[in-house]
Order: structure tokens, then sequence, then C-alpha cells
């Protein structure tokens, strides 16, 4: 920014603010851009409408636009770029904002805002956007000055995108947008930011002690987040080399599905609130843990003081604050995921310390102990149909048709059986709304992955409370031919709440039943889509099949049974080894204490 | 074991940035006793932030942390951790009182060094600068005295020795 004024440039390279807008994202490598208009960025809808660089995708919705962007980078490790109006625009993109910055997703939030002169004065359509959106977002500018604008907006895409990703907004008033403005073009990759430097590789010393801790472990586990999806393919592929290497059990949280494939031996399913047996005994009973990219979560650790008590802790992150914030670590590795992977594959390489063989098949054999336990298992049988299984099914048959396929989902029982049964053994495939937890989000981050990937197969799991949400984005569906499948198991409850009614509040099922459901089949028919129900368990497999074989969207109503509970679950305040494992499982009986009924 | 912190926190001079890192004190729920802010630099383009809190370690690593990873902050130092400092601050007090009220407000303001920058026949300011605890104790002295009103500017502080904190 400071450059701009130091150099002015000459007035011939003046343009209206809103073609530097879009001139920078065209240099920051933006081909799609999903938005709503609005009288304050009308500017950058004229200027969108002459020129052939950039596409727009017309939501329904801001939030939805904030959702879609979402999809979009984490379904390409690009930045998601947004574009909305001032007031309620920026206002309606907020939980959006929110949730990106929970997961670490990398977008920019364009949006539009009074002229200058006007600020202050609750002009029509004014809100303080930077203030509304400070704690939304990991950074917001508002451009005051012409000269400040494109420097601005790569600053934006640099601070997304760099150490630990997450949303920025630019708010630009709209005096600013028409105004002539000077470009300068983006700093060369490499060029060192006046004063936000993430580090990306990890303290070499920490490094070496890492391995040592790991080469004598005797009971080992890698845990892994969405850090390592964060940090690109390449990390993935380190991982499932580090890690069968090394021979280790791997777990993941919710965020970090798809980076170690869920086939492997090694790999032992999800962790945590509703982790396997396996997943969360093998944490429980550790000596070395090794974390990387992942944050200590309260849904991961659950009560803390009993949180994995015998293990020495190696924490890898990017973000210096996720250390020591939950759980206190023994060493810390600040860096980038896939260099930090590199860097523990070259010292347990070069560290000729033989691993303690005969203890960690001892491990092994416990783990396979556990394991045994089928945690997962669910019976289906009679002509109701499972929720567990309509998921177990509808990854059988979208493996079976060999495409590239992504899932989204909503937030509740759905997105945690979407966990348990749909087996992901690729990065970047699996978008959920981890952190926030915002019902809503499914369908318009599918609607963001389809744009990205046409021909590949989208899929949001939903259920039939989250998926009203955010169904207006149905027409952006119609609109731009985007053939995503909404999977909706519905049970006509707000499943999660309706379970946590269940086991903690007496049965007693205040507001969560979904009444008065429209006729999804229909509603789907009102939107231009195909709209398929499946009743009975003999429809299921008829539906899923119809469902994947149509070219255009789907709404397909799995009618599943109404009072299905997600197990296992570790209850609110509870421990790794206090896991509920089913209806009947003598953990049942043990109620939930004071201290856990606070928590959510 | 709860301890206090002295931080200095070099920022960016933009719009904003005393909103964030006052907004990461009452979003994270940190305490803050005192914080005071100017700019630093010739050019203007840098402030300087002192913010004095209070925690446990664990806390205060993740205030530090959680500063540290804000945008526009340049660099962020625990003065209490890092070594022997300085810590001042100013406070205009002002103490109505006649008579020997009047008299031992003097008496006492003369002993601690505190200036008399204003009076009238029933009234002083006096300017006081030192550390929190001479401020406190000068205070609670002329509380019974007549004291009526306090402005203070919160901590300033200051590494001592050669090692300087620059951007």
């Amino acid at each position: 920014m400071s450059a701009t004024t130091a150099h002015p440039p000459a007035a011939t390279d003046l343009r209206p603010g809103a073609e530097v807008v879009l001139r920078a994202l065209k240099d920051q490598g933006v081909d799609v851009i999903f938005g709503y208009p609005g009288g304050a960025v009308l500017p950058i809808y004229d200027a969108l409408f002459q020129q052939n660089h950039i596409r727009h995708i017309l939501v329904r919705h801001e939030q939805a636009a904030v959702h879609a962007a979402e999809g979009y980078a984490r379904s390409t490790g690009k930045v998601g770029v947004v574009l909305v109006t001032s007031g309620p625009g920026a206002t309606n993109a907020v939980t959006g904002l929110v949730d990106a910055l929970m997961d670490s997703i990398p977008v920019v939030c364009l949006t539009g805002q009074v002229p200058t002169h006007l600020i202050g004065n609750d002009a029509f359509q004014e809100a303080d956007t930077t203030g509304i959106t400070r704690p939304a977002t990991k950074h917001n500018y508002l451009v005051k000055r012409s000269e400040d604008l494109a420097g601005v907006m790569h600053d934006a895409f640099y601070v997304a995108r760099s150490g630990r990703p997450g949303p920025v907004v630019v708010d630009l008033p709209k005096d600013i947008l028409i105004k002539p403005a000077p470009y300068v073009e983006a700093p060369k990759p490499g060029t060192p930011h006046k004063s936000y430097r993430p580090r990306m590789e990890a303290d070499r010393d920490a490094v070496l002690q890492a391995v040592r801790m790991l080469k004598r472990a005797e009971r080992p586990v890698i845990y892994t987040g969405g850090g390592v999806i964060n940090a690109g393919p390449e990390a993935s592929r380190l991982l499932r080399e580090f890690v069968r290497l090394t021979g280790m059990p791997c777990t993941s949280t919710l965020m970090g599905l798809g980076a170690f494939p869920h086939s492997d031996r090694q790999f032992l399913g999800m962790l945590g609130m509703h982790g396997t047996v396996e997943a969360n005994l093998v944490m429980h009973g550790c000596d070395v843990m090794l974390n990387l990219g992942a944050r200590f979560d309260d849904r991961v650790t659950g009560r803390l003081d009993a949180f994995s008590p015998n293990s020495k802790k190696i924490h890898a992150d990017i973000d210096p604050s996720s250390i020591n914030k939950n759980v206190k670590v023994d060493v810390a590795l600040v860096g980038d995921a896939g260099l930090t992977i590199a860097a523990l594959l070259e010292a347990w390489k070069a560290d000729e310390t033989p691993v303690a063989a005969p203890a960690q098949a001892q491990w092994w054999q416990q783990i396979e102990e556990w394991r045994a336990k089928d945690c997962l298992r669910y019976v289906q049988q009679g002509s109701i149909i499972k929720p567990q299984h309509a998921v177990k099914r509808l990854f059988e048959m979208t493996k079976a048709t060999g495409r590239d396929t992504f899932i989204s989902t909503e937030v509740g029982q759905h997105q945690m059986w979407a966990a348990q049964y749909f087996g992901f053994d690729e990065p970047n495939r699996w978008m959920t709304s981890g952190g926030l937890g915002t019902m809503g989000y499914g369908l318009p981050a599918a609607m963001g992955v389809q744009v990205a990937h046409p021909d590949a197969l989208c899929i949001d799991i939903a259920g039939e409370a989250s998926i009203l949400m955010n169904i207006q984005e149905m027409g952006t569906l119609a609109q731009y031919r985007l053939p995503v499948k909404v999977f909706i198991l519905n049970n006509e409850y707000m499943g999660m709440v309706r379970q946590w009614q269940e086991l903690l509040h007496g049965s007693r099922y205040s507001e969560s039943y979904s009444e008065a459901l429209p006729d999804f089949v229909r509603l789907a028919e009102a939107f231009h889509a195909r709209g398929l129900r499946a009743k009975t368990a003999d429809e299921l497999d008829g539906v899923i099949a119809e469902m994947l074989a149509h070219p255009g969207p789907v709404i397909a109503d799995i009618c599943v049974a109404k009072d299905e509970n997600c197990f296992p679950m570790i209850p609110s305040g509870a421990a790794h080894n206090e896991m509920i494992l089913g209806p009947g499982s003598e953990q049942n009986a043990r109620s939930v204490t004071d201290e856990g009924m606070v928590l959510v | 074991m709860q301890r206090s912190a002295t931080i200095a926190v070099l920022v960016e001079n933009e719009a904003g940035v005393l909103a964030r890192v006052i907004g990461l004190f009452s979003g994270r729920g940190y305490n803050i006793d005192s914080l005071t802010v100017a700019p630093v630099a010739e050019d203007g383009r840098l402030s300087r932030i002192t913010v004095v809190t209070s925690g446990t370690e664990m806390v205060i690593e993740q205030i530090k942390a959680q500063l540290d990873r804000l945008v526009p902050v340049h660099r962020v130092s625990d003065l209490t951790l890092e070594g022997p400092h300085l810590t001042r601050e100013l406070a205009l007090i002002k103490v109505v009182a006649k008579g020997d009220h009047r008299v031992e407000a003097l008496r006492l303001a003369d002993a601690f060094r505190a200036r008399v920058v204003d009076a009238t026949t029933e009234s002083f300011v006096f300017e006081m600068t030192g550390n929190a605890e001479k401020l406190d104790a000068f205070l609670a002295l002329m509380r019974p005295l007549g004291l009526a009103e306090v402005s203070r500017t919160g901590a300033v502080a200051i590494a001592r020795g050669s090692r300087a904190l620059a951007a």
C-alpha cells in the first residue's frame, strides 16, 4: 500500500475502481465468484458484465455465497471469492465468514459499502461491516483511498491463503469503485509481507526430538486434522508415506477425513465424540501422540483432565496459538503440515534407533481387539430404512460408479453418519462444517464444489431440518445446471437435538419435531429438479441408482427410522474410555454429571 | 498460578488495529488491567501498545500467541518475562480540601514528588509519575483528605539495557 503512494503512477494508468478490483481478481487467478448484487456494488457488476475472464454465480442468499466459496476452496485448494452488497448483503454473509474462520478455509469476501462521505451517517443499507466482521474474519479492510485499492486486494489474497488460512473481508465504498484508481501488480511470490509472516518450517531440533520420542514409543498414535488437507495433496501423500513407514495407527478428526485413506488397515476411523471405539481407546491409552494439523478441539478431547492421561504429546500446527491452548504438549512443531511431515520423514530415516517392535506388535494386537467390537455395526432388518444403511449403500453405490465423488453435509446426526459410513480415500473430497456447526452449509457448499468440478459427482448428505436453511439454492442449481444430488436422511426430527433430549433431558422432545415438512419430491420439481423418495428398505437402492444416473440436480428424500441415535458417543464431560456404544450398553446407565450438562 | 504480565505490542498504525487488540481480549475473556497506545515511529507508521494483563502462564502464552497472529502486529514482547524493565504511569489527581487537610495533602504530595499543576483556594491538581503501586499508595492517602477526581494513563513500559523492540 505504501509502495503505491511512494510512486504515484501516471494519470493514464488510472481506471475506475471497479475495474481495478476485477483486474486484481484476475491477476490472483480467480476464475469464478459467488455473489448477489445490490446498490453499493453496482459498479463491480457493471464491470463484470463487460469482461469474460471471471464467471459470476448468482446465489439466492449471501450466506450461501460464502458456503459455496468454502466448498470451492476446500475442494480445489484455491481461495474462494464472494461479492455481496453493503448492509444486509454483508450481515447475511457473516455466518459463512465465521464458518470459514472456524474451519480455516481461505475466502476473500468483497462487500459493498456506502460512499466514504456517508459512512457513519446511518445511510440506506449502511452497516459497520468492518466492525461487525472483525471477530468473524482472519482480517478485514475498509478501502478509503483509491491509491490503496489494488494493494489491499492483493494483500487480502495473501492473508487469506497464507499461514492458517481464513476468511478476509474487503469493504469497498461505492465512490472508491467509481473513482479512477491506479493499478499495482501483486507483490512477487516470496516478497516478505510488512507484518504477517507465518512460520512455515518447524524448528529442526524439535523435529529431531519428536522423532526420538516416536522411535521409542511402545503405544504410538498419529492423529491428523484439517491442517493436513489445507497443506495440499502433497501433504496427504507424505502423511501416507510416513504412516506406512512407521507402522503406526492413524486416526483423523472430522475435518481431516480423506488425508489418510479410510480403507487402509492402519486407519482407525474418526475419533472424538462420535468416533470409533478403537480410535478413542488408542488416544486414551497411547504413550506417544503425534498430532498433525489438528487443534485438540473439545469434540475430540472430551473431558480435558482425563484426555490421553499417560502420553507424551507432539503437536504440529501452523498456528502458534493452537499450541498449548487446550492441551499442554511436550513438543511443538510450528509450521506447514506438509513441510513438517517431510522433515519428520527425513529425520525418521536418518535416525537409526530401531523401533520398539515387540511392544508395537502388542499394541496392534490390542487395537485389533478393540476393532473387533465393530462399534459401527447396525442391523438393517424389516422395511424401515436405517440411516446408517442409507449412507452405507450410498457409499457403496457411488464407489461402484468409479466417478470422482465429493460429499458435503449439513449439521447433525446425518453429518456424523456420513463421517462414519462414507469412506474417503482422497483429500479435498469431504466438505463439512466442523467448527461452527452451521446447518444450511451443505447445499451451497456442494454447489461451490460442483462449479469447480463440473464433471464430478457432488452429493449433499442432508437432514430434513438443515436442508431447509438454504433450500433456496435449488434455484441456483437450476440456473447453472449444476447436477448436485441432495440426499436427505429424513427422520422428521432435528435428530441430534432429539438425541440429546433423549439422553440428557428425560426424552422431553421440546421443539425438535420437524412439523409441517414440505413434500420434498414436489419441492424438487418446483425448482426444476428431479424429486425421488424411498420409504422402505427395498426402495433404497433403486432411488440411489436413479439419483446417480440422473444428469441434473436431484433431491432424494430417504425416509429413515425416526428414533435412531448416533453411536458411539462420548457424552458431555466424559472421557474417551467412557463411550456409550449403543442402546443397552452398560455405559448408558451412567448419568451425565452436572459439569457435563453445561457443555454443548 | 496467576501472574501479571506487561506486554509491549508493536503494531501497524492503521484504522481498527486497537479495536482488534481490545476485541481479542474481550472476545476470549482475557483481563486488561491497563492499556495504552500511541504512535512511536517517526513517520507515524507504527504504534506501540502496552497492555498489562494477568492470568495463568498458559493463558498469558495464549494472549501473546493470539496477539502475534493478528495481521497488523509486528512484534509482541513479554517485558515481565524477558528481564528487567521500567514501568511508568502518569496520573492527574484533583483534591478538594480546606484547612488542615489542604496542608496535609500538599505535604504528602511533596513527599511523593507529585507536582502541583493547578491550584485554587480550595483545590489542587497534582501530577504524578511512577509505577502503579506508588500511584495507588498516594491515592489511598489522598482519599480521606478530599480526593475528588483521578485521571490515569495506564502503564507504559520499556526493557532496561540496550535491547530494543523494533519492527
